[in-house]
């Protein structure tokens, strides 16, 4: 994937996704965003300094959980408008993991934002990546979905949902152009998990812009951040579960 | 308007129904596509196409993304892609019509290629004017990038060679349009984007033999070279290879060869007797599932010590065959295949006669980033064209070849194209897949005027690549 001129953030304040536009910024300048968001305070900020930094930056509403205004809302997103070359699908949510599983709002907020609206926009963007004959989407999934562990599982299983859908949606849209990438990251230092104690093999969002970058000028359908990780999720996957419940993780 | 009361003549025109659209021995089939640079795949509907009602139908029912003739695919980037479109292969209408012996004036299929009227009309003593660095690119492909040859200087480029064209336009219509015509001058270099070239009448060079006599010379630097180059114009063929991976006093060392076609009493003796045999070979194929960086700094740099080692300091007259002299890649099919799956990209920049210095610029910064340009070639570039979008003009011009995403070898091109900017230059869009199209409006100032003919015979828009939504032609 070379020459990124137009790409479409789904979940435009994710720290990840504005550090990968700025990676791509630095490469070349004046590359055009199309910021989808809640109308908050914070998607003015980010816009505005994207614009100050040379980018070309629209914005769109976005409120992934009201399911039928976000249908809509991706749509008009997807409709029209020059070639879009990468649709960055980083809308997500990790709240009190507690909550996510004895509140029935809590659970279906965590469902709506992070694997509903994955799948409403990977349906909608695929559907006009296919009609471009060319593009690509990436979803940024986490290590929390490779295997769903008793601190963060609505989490993990609500990316583990999406992690799927996205793999399958990257094969079938093969022979049509479009690619699919799939990030992975382990714990990131960034808004969404202020407060939390950094565990090892915690990052920046600047290097999960790299992992994706990175995939998609390699063509891959995964990328780990840090790398380490793939490795790290390897073992854990089959371990037991007397052990893996004794883990600090 | 101008051009209203031209005569480009409508021959006939087609109905936009046919029945034949539903047939599914025509059906499009959708496939990934790339240039010759194997970089930035697209999907488009491909057509093979083969008779020009198919044609005026397959331009009238194209849909939002367009329509686009495509040849062999050498261009370098994306010009010969249109994704999500319509792509018509052009390479199954391949007949020579017509063949004046007298005059070497021939009427061709768009899909014919190089290698094919060589082949054919070479032992007639008719060499095709203007030949690029491969045989493998038909007519049709060499009039939209106005392609150009080692004998630039002197004869111009493959535009200035055709009399007349058949074209199908946007509406559907089928016209001929003779040179001179501002759709004429469009058409050549417009890369494909004002209509589907179906038939083109081109006036062949004389030639008195298929062996070509050969001067080289070895230049210690760039200044060496630029200055040989000076009397170019005593010979009808001329190229250097540069080492972009020498440096200090070295800098732009570079075999320079020269020469023209022998006559008959030049040859040796035994030859006299079959002056004018050609044999096309491909004598290897590179195999598919070459891994990424092996052209590096190292390898490209062993090869570019001995091919420099290997060239005489200074030797005349040797005889040298066609494809040895103008197509010595031709010899290894695919070797495009050899920069692996990352691809590689062309860079090809020509700058004012009174700008060298750009090109010093150029050939520095590629020898000081160590990157690896397998294949560097200069040349002294003669008089443009009306070609509004063509590519040549007065000046050197200069192309690298090399291996593709890195992004810091994106990022040094860019900072490159501004200094070629400067100085009045510009790249060609043959062989780009990366500039902007800030860069690619300022190096072609016509290209107002281009779009104004071009949106008169095609108001809707139908013709388009990837190459021209990139860089919005």
């Amino acid at each position: 994937m070379q020459n990124v001129q137009r790409v479409v953030v789904i979940g435009g304040t994710s720290a990840i996704a504005l550090a990968t536009v700025r990676e791509w910024m630095s490469q070349r300048p004046g590359l055009q965003v199309v910021l989808a968001a809640r109308p908050t305070p914070a998607r003015a900020d980010v816009a505005n300094e994207l614009r100050g930094e040379g980018a070309v930056v629209s914005e769109h509403d976005l409120e992934l959980t009201d399911p039928t205004l976000a249908r809509a809302q991706i749509e008009t997103v997807f409709a029209g408008g020059p070639d879009i070359d990468v649709v960055l699908v980083a809308a997500g949510v990790l709240g009190d993991q507690e909550a996510a599983w004895t509140d029935v709002d809590a659970a279906l907020r965590m469902t709506d934002i992070n694997y509903r609206g994955a799948v409403l926009v990977g349906v909608l963007a695929g559907r006009r990546l296919r009609e471009q004959g060319h593009g690509a989407m990436v979803l940024l999934s986490s290590v929390a979905g490779e295997r769903v562990r008793r601190s963060n599982f609505a989490y993990g299983a609500s990316k583990a949902g999406a992690d799927g859908f996205y793999l399958g949606l990257g094969e079938a849209l093969r022979g049509d152009g479009v690619h699919v990438l799939v990030v992975r990251p382990g714990f990131v230092r960034s808004p969404m998990t202020e407060g939390l104690p950094s565990p090892p093999l915690s990052q920046d969002p600047s290097q999960v812009a790299r992992a994706v970058i990175d995939g998609l000028a390699h063509g891959r359908r995964i990328a780990w951040s840090p790398p380490a990780m793939r490795w790290v999720m390897a073992g854990l996957r089959h371990l037991p579960y007397p052990l893996f419940r004794r883990l600090p993780v | 308007m101008a051009w209203a009361s031209s005569a480009s003549c409508v021959v006939y025109s087609v109905g936009m129904t046919s029945a034949r659209a539903g047939d599914p021995a025509r059906a499009g089939v959708r496939r990934s596509l790339t240039g010759w640079g194997r970089t930035a795949a697209s999907v488009a509907d491909v057509f093979t196409v083969d008779d020009d009602e198919q044609v005026a139908m397959l331009v009238g029912s194209a849909g939002r993304r367009g329509v686009l003739a495509r040849g062999l695919g050498r261009s370098y980037g994306d010009a010969a892609q249109n994704a999500g479109g319509l792509v018509l292969d052009m390479t199954a209408r391949r007949a020579i019509l017509q063949v004046d012996e007298a005059t070497g004036v021939v009427e061709v299929e768009a899909g014919v290629s190089m290698d094919q009227l060589i082949r054919e009309l070479l032992p007639l003593g008719w060499f095709v004017p203007v030949s690029p660095g491969t045989r493998q690119v038909t007519v049709g492909g060499a009039i939209a990038a106005d392609v150009h040859g080692k004998n630039h200087h002197r004869d111009g480029s493959f535009g200035a060679h055709v009399q007349e064209l058949t074209l199908v336009t946007g509406d559907g219509r089928v016209r001929r349009v003779v040179a001179g015509e501002p759709l004429f001058w469009a058409t050549v270099g417009g890369m494909g984007l004002t209509g589907v070239i179906l038939r083109a009448r081109i006036r062949m060079k004389c030639v008195r033999t298929s062996t070509l006599l050969v001067d080289t010379r070895r230049c210690a630097n760039l200044d060496d070279v630029l200055a040989q180059m000076e009397d170019d114009d005593r010979y009808d063929y001329s190229v250097a290879w540069v080492d972009c991976l020498a440096r200090g006093a070295a800098l732009g060392r570079s075999v320079l060869t020269r020469g023209r076609f022998a006559t008959v009493d030049e040859l040796p003796a035994p030859r006299r007797d079959h002056p004018l045999t050609f044999t096309s070979r491909t004598r290897l194929a590179a195999p598919p599932g070459w891994p990424n960086g092996l052209l590096n700094r190292y390898s490209v740099g062993a090869f570019n010590e001995a091919w420099f080692r290997k060239a005489p300091r200074a030797r005349m007259g040797q005889p040298q065959s066609v494809g040895a002299f103008f197509h010595p890649l031709d010899g290894v099919a695919g070797w495009n295949r050899i920069y692996g799956s990352s691809g590689f990209l062309q860079y090809q920049v020509l700058v004012p006669l009174d700008s060298p210095d750009a090109i010093r610029q150029v050939v520095a910064s590629f020898s000081s980033n160590g990157l690896a340009s397998f294949l560097s070639v200069l040349k002294r570039m003669g008089s443009g064209n009306p070609g509004y979008l063509s590519f040549p003009r007065p000046g050197w011009t200069l192309t690298l070849d090399i291996p593709a995403g890195d992004p810091a070898t994106g990022m040094l091109l860019d900072r490159l194209d501004e200094k070629i900017l400067e100085v009045g230059g510009r790249s060609y869009f043959a062989k780009d897949s990366r500039m902007t199209a800030r860069s690619a409006h300022a190096m072609y100032p016509r290209l107002s005027e281009w779009r104004e003919v071009r949106d008169r015979f095609d108001p809707n828009g139908v013709f388009t690549s990837d190459l021209a939504r990139r860089v919005q032609l």
